[in-house]
């Protein structure tokens, strides 16, 4: 045998393994995507080491396709994905360009492809994310400039490999139609990602994180009033996993400003808590108590 | 004849993998890319055609390589030199620029020497 390599230090060198670790502890649930994502750390490790030792090899695809339900936590795992792959030398610099179909696409003939140009050379080094990739594929209007989008990308995904990686967004069942209709471009994807729904004690667990955040806390009562409006809440139609936790507490903080005012008098504790009633005020549970579940709540 | 303008004319040819260094420096230090073509490399053409608009919020240099490639694929026979223009406020100018690219057959000058009114002698730089 010839020399030796230890890969638990090489990943320790690297950085990667604390990107890994925050990942782990500041990401709630999302156990499928926590494994691939390790799962891709040590791919890179291992190239790493076998460049290391000569042996050459040719860089994986690291393209990405993430699905799921908004609010899963997609862009947040997205930039994060950026950071470790920067710090094992997949990339060049890390950083994250978000896009929609509005920054690929042209207004008229000729426009789309300098555009798309222009978005993919702001993303070199780094990784390009496409947030509802599906609205690229127009299938309804055969002349839609969508298409010489997909072409552009397709492209550059095959030649560049080494230094951008590409990652679709959106929900599961589009995207899959999406890969359908484009075959090309689904089998230059390599890893397909599903990001699936939070359980409501998941979302308890980011709820207390968001409102730590915030400098804020809930008070325990407040806490089983949480715990019932997300029951309420996911049965709901619109219903955006995180988001719509977020949204639920920026709208608690509102309340709580209003009853601090009221109170005239506070201490810093009732500055710092949301009570019950705060959350209880939602609409949600006016929603329930008449039986009235059509209109998006608030 | 050897064309010497702008920065490193006087060093033998950067190689791509160079001129990546240099633009990753210019791309740290928030200047913004370009490049440019010209068939007349004369001292006093200042007017180079742009290719495409300069290279706005780039990152990495691997997209200003790849113009860089496409440039000299469609201008063969041309001059290109890269500039890297600062917009803070007080420069809002050039900080570098330099050529990448030079024809296999070099442009040829001559000097010119005219006899003017009273023994007055003018010189110019003219195209051989």
């Amino acid at each position: 045998m010839g020399e030796s390599i230890d890969l638990q230090s090489l990943l320790a060198e690297s950085g990667v393994a604390a990107v890994l670790d925050e990942l782990d502890r500041e990401l709630v649930g999302l156990a499928p995507v926590k494994t691939r994502i390790r799962e891709i750390a040590s791919l890179l490790v291992v190239d790493k080491a076998r460049a290391a030792l000569g042996v050459a090899g040719a860089k994986p695809s690291l393209h990405m396709c993430f699905t799921g339900n908004p609010g899963t936590g997609k862009t947040t795992v997205a930039m994060r994905m950026a950071t470790i792959l920067h710090r094992l030398g997949h990339v060049r610099k890390g950083h994250l360009v978000a896009v929609t179909r509005d920054d690929l696409v042209g207004q008229y003939i000729g426009h789309t492809a300098p555009k798309t140009k222009e978005v993919l050379k702001r993303a070199m080094g780094g990784v390009l994310f496409i947030d509802e990739a599906y609205y690229l594929y127009r299938p309804e209007n055969e002349r839609d400039y969508g298409q010489e989008a997909i072409e552009i990308l397709m492209q550059v995904m095959e030649n560049q490999r080494e230094d951008l990686v590409v990652i679709f967004a959106g929900y599961k069942s589009r995207m899959d139609t999406f890969f359908q209709c484009n075959p090309g471009l689904g089998s230059r994807v390599a890893h397909h990602i599903d990001f699936p729904d939070y359980s409501v004690e998941e979302l308890q667990a980011i709820a207390e994180g968001m409102v730590a955040g915030l400098g804020l806390r809930l008070s325990d009562p407040a806490r089983t009033a949480l715990g019932q409006y997300l029951d309420l809440r996911r049965l709901q139609p619109n219903f955006a996993n995180a988001r719509s936790l977020r949204n639920a507490l920026d709208r608690a903080r509102l309340r709580q400003a209003r009853r601090l005012l009221e109170a005239g008098r506070v201490d810093a504790d009732m500055l710092m808590t949301i009570e019950a009633a705060d959350i209880r005020a939602s609409r949600v549970f006016d929603a329930a108590a008449t039986g009235r579940t059509e209109e998006a709540p608030c | 004849m050897r064309i010497t303008q702008g920065t490193f004319s006087f060093l033998p040819d950067l190689t791509d993998e160079q001129i990546a260094r240099q633009v990753d420096h210019a791309l740290a230090q928030g200047w913004a890319v370009s490049l440019e073509y010209t068939d007349d490399p004369h001292p006093r053409n200042v007017y180079w055609e742009m290719w495409g608009m300069p290279m706005f919020d780039l990152r990495s240099a691997t997209g200003v390589i790849e113009e860089l490639r496409e440039c000299r694929k469609a201008h063969p026979d041309c001059y290109i030199k890269l500039n890297a223009f600062d917009s803070t406020r007080g420069f809002e100018s050039m900080r570098l620029s330099f050529m990448v690219h030079r024809p296999p057959v070099e442009a040829r000058y001559k000097l010119r020497r005219e006899e003017g009114p009273a023994r007055l002698i003018r010189y110019t730089i003219e195209r051989a």
